[in-house]
């Protein structure tokens, strides 16, 4: 009984880890420029794809195919950031914004799927992540200890960005007062730009390493937009801490229900979320805008 | 207020016709041009009404009262799964059914509304994202009670008033959804422009100040997702007795999101704009879609975008400034 709950423990942890690569530049998106970002799922998507493609057809190894998915997500992002989101940072209503957003997401995926056809794609391990590790009670893939050090990493070192840094300290004084901070002669406009290609380029991350357990599909942008959503809602805003709580207990509620009644699919994540975001509304984490 | 007016297309009152007269005589004609130019598509039609119900209820929380919700299609599938159980059970009146469907629905519209109507802003959305998709894992699960996916089937209504049998062709259903729709938009038009209605959007408008006026505006909220529920409720019926099956996705988070784009193509806020955005976004669908589902996604997807940046009203705004343009010319000549 105790390897089974560790055994979910694990599974819940890795899924966790991955919703919370993908989902933490959405949450940091939302903390800063208040935008509800319905086609952040269509970012990882691109990321997918472009590793897909470079690790297949173009041939190179899985640390540089991370590197190039990456950038491409973020040169392909950037045009859209300066005619489209720019409109609608921190002004806009909900309504506008979903739409707007809902709107990239169909224009992505289906140029995406024009040009890469409509088939599930497939993103090769190397050798070192592809086998299994014998952790002594089960044998794990190794590919889910290392989701589990990306996401560590990538928690630990947003921290340092946030919190140790000249950016993080103009990002955190925007956060909390823009017009302030822009009178005080920090270039919002800027800062929003790079935090937008930060979100945009840990999509891409994201939708890269966690290929295997999320898989790069015609309709991910759409199947798990609501996913992301909701971790950021659960978790708060812009609170890097919130993320990775809600993050690891929403893994945890959709692991368990799967492991324990699967024919009930993602009935005890949604419950647990209608729980949480109606006790919370905040956020767990998160703070009173 | 001038604003709405407008939109309504009340001219000045030379000679003044009823609203309900003109939306009665517009879905008439409506219906009878939809039998003309797709006689031999009825079934077609009939599913376009019936999601023009749910786009209508939907126009009612989001249209009028500012709530932004991406799980309206639980009202509908909820209602469309009891219709079929009802029938299924050997309850066939047609008329029955719909009222069964009707009180489904504001059911459901009740319970969503105690939900999604208590926060504002991302708790809001996220709340009706999760209610939507709560009753599509239920759906999926008790598969005794909607079919899982495989979907309920074999539900065949009675005769309407006992003499009316629903036929092949779908003619007497298609009758029978358009005069639902004409009384249900009658009706509607009569409690938008209600106190209740104008109450609605004042909330939307400022509910701060809504509330210093004395308004309860979470009673209201939920008031009006009841109505609304009751409007999707009937969508619901309809489909379930006119097609004879209802699927997984007429719960599902598609239809939801799709609801909402034919709502803002139209004109969110206004009962025209969701009868016309529902209207064009399904014929167009109906040819588009066939032909290749990607490129259907990307030219929605490039509307939308459209529609946000320039035309943020919706069509009806644009048929609005048109027809002022238009009188104005003719008003210049002598």
């Amino acid at each position: 009984m105790a390897w089974t709950g560790l055994s979910i423990g694990l599974d819940a942890l890795s899924y966790g880890m991955v919703l919370f690569i993908i989902s933490i530049g959405l949450s940091i998106m939302m903390g800063l420029m208040r935008v509800v970002n319905l086609a952040h799922g269509a970012f990882a998507m691109i990321g997918g794809y472009l590793a897909s493609f470079a690790l297949k057809s173009a041939g190179v190894g899985y640390p540089l195919a991370i590197v190039l998915a990456v950038l491409g997500t973020i040169a392909i992002a950037f045009p859209l950031e300066f005619l489209l989101y720019r409109r609608i940072y921190r002004k806009s209503d909900e309504l506008t914004q979903i739409l707007l957003t809902i709107g990239i997401a169909f224009v992505i995926i289906g140029v995406a799927n024009y040009i890469l056809g409509p088939t599930t794609k497939s993103i090769p391990l190397p050798p070192l992540l592809s086998g299994p590790v014998d952790l002594g009670f089960r044998m794990i893939p190794a590919h889910r200890i290392f989701v589990m050090i990306c996401g560590v990493c990538t928690a630990g070192l947003l921290w340092l960005l946030i919190d140790r840094t000249e950016f993080g300290i103009r990002l955190r004084a925007a956060v909390d007062n823009g017009d302030m901070a822009e009178s005080l002669g920090i270039k919002t406009q800027i800062l929003f730009s790079a935090t937008f290609a930060l979100a945009v380029g840990l999509a891409a991350f994201g939708g890269v390493v966690g290929a295997e357990l999320l898989p790069v599909e015609p309709f991910y942008a759409l199947r798990y937009m609501v996913t992301f959503l909701v971790v950021v809602s659960v978790g708060g805003a812009g609170s890097i801490p919130g993320a990775v709580a809600a993050s690891i207990l929403l893994g945890l509620a959709d692991t368990t229900g799967k492991y324990l009644a699967p024919e009930y699919g993602e009935f005890f994540f949604y419950l647990a979320v209608i729980l949480v975001v109606f006790l919370f509304p905040n956020g767990l984490l998160g703070r009173r805008h | 207020m001038t604003d709405r007016a407008m939109v309504d297309g009340m001219s000045p009152p030379r000679f003044f016709v009823p609203l309900e007269l003109r939306a009665v005589a517009i879905t008439l004609a409506l219906g009878a041009l939809g039998y003309t130019l797709f006689p031999d598509d009825l079934a077609f039609l009939t599913r376009l009404i019936s999601i023009t119900l749910l786009v209508l209820s939907l126009d009612l929380v989001t249209g009028y009262c500012g709530v932004a919700t991406l799980g309206h299609a639980a009202i509908y599938g909820v209602s469309a799964y009891v219709v079929g159980n009802a029938c299924l059970a050997g309850h066939s009146d047609p008329l029955l059914l719909l009222l069964v469907g009707a009180v489904a629905g504001a059911v459901m519209g009740l319970v969503s509304g105690l939900l999604v109507t208590r926060f504002k802003g991302l708790p809001q959305l996220v709340l009706s994202i999760a209610v939507g998709q709560l009753i599509a894992a239920l759906a999926n699960k008790l598969s005794s009670l909607t079919g899982g996916s495989d979907g309920l089937s074999g539900i065949s209504p009675g005769r309407i008033f006992g003499v009316y049998a629903f036929d092949m062709y779908g003619r007497t259903g298609y009758v029978f959804s358009v005069a639902v729709l004409m009384v249900v938009f009658v009706v509607l038009l009569r409690i938008v422009h209600s106190p209740f209605g104008l109450l609605c959007q004042a909330i939307k408008d400022d509910s701060l100040r809504a509330r210093m006026i004395g308004a309860r505006v979470y009673p209201r909220l939920v008031l009006m997702y009841g109505v609304s529920g009751v409007v999707g409720g009937i969508g619901g019926a309809l489909n379930a007795i006119n097609t004879g099956v209802v699927g997984l996705d007429s719960v599902g988070f598609e239809r939801s999101a799709e609801a909402l784009v034919m709502l803002v193509l139209g004109g969110a806020g206004s009962l025209w704009g969701a009868l016309i955005g529902s209207i064009v976004f399904q014929v167009f669908e109906h040819y588009v879609s066939a032909a290749n589902p990607f490129h259907w996604m990307t030219m929605v997807g490039a509307l939308l975008i459209a529609v946000v940046l320039f035309a943020p009203k919706g069509l009806v705004s644009l048929g609005g400034l048109l027809a002022g343009r238009t009188a104005s010319v003719l008003r210049r000549r002598p």
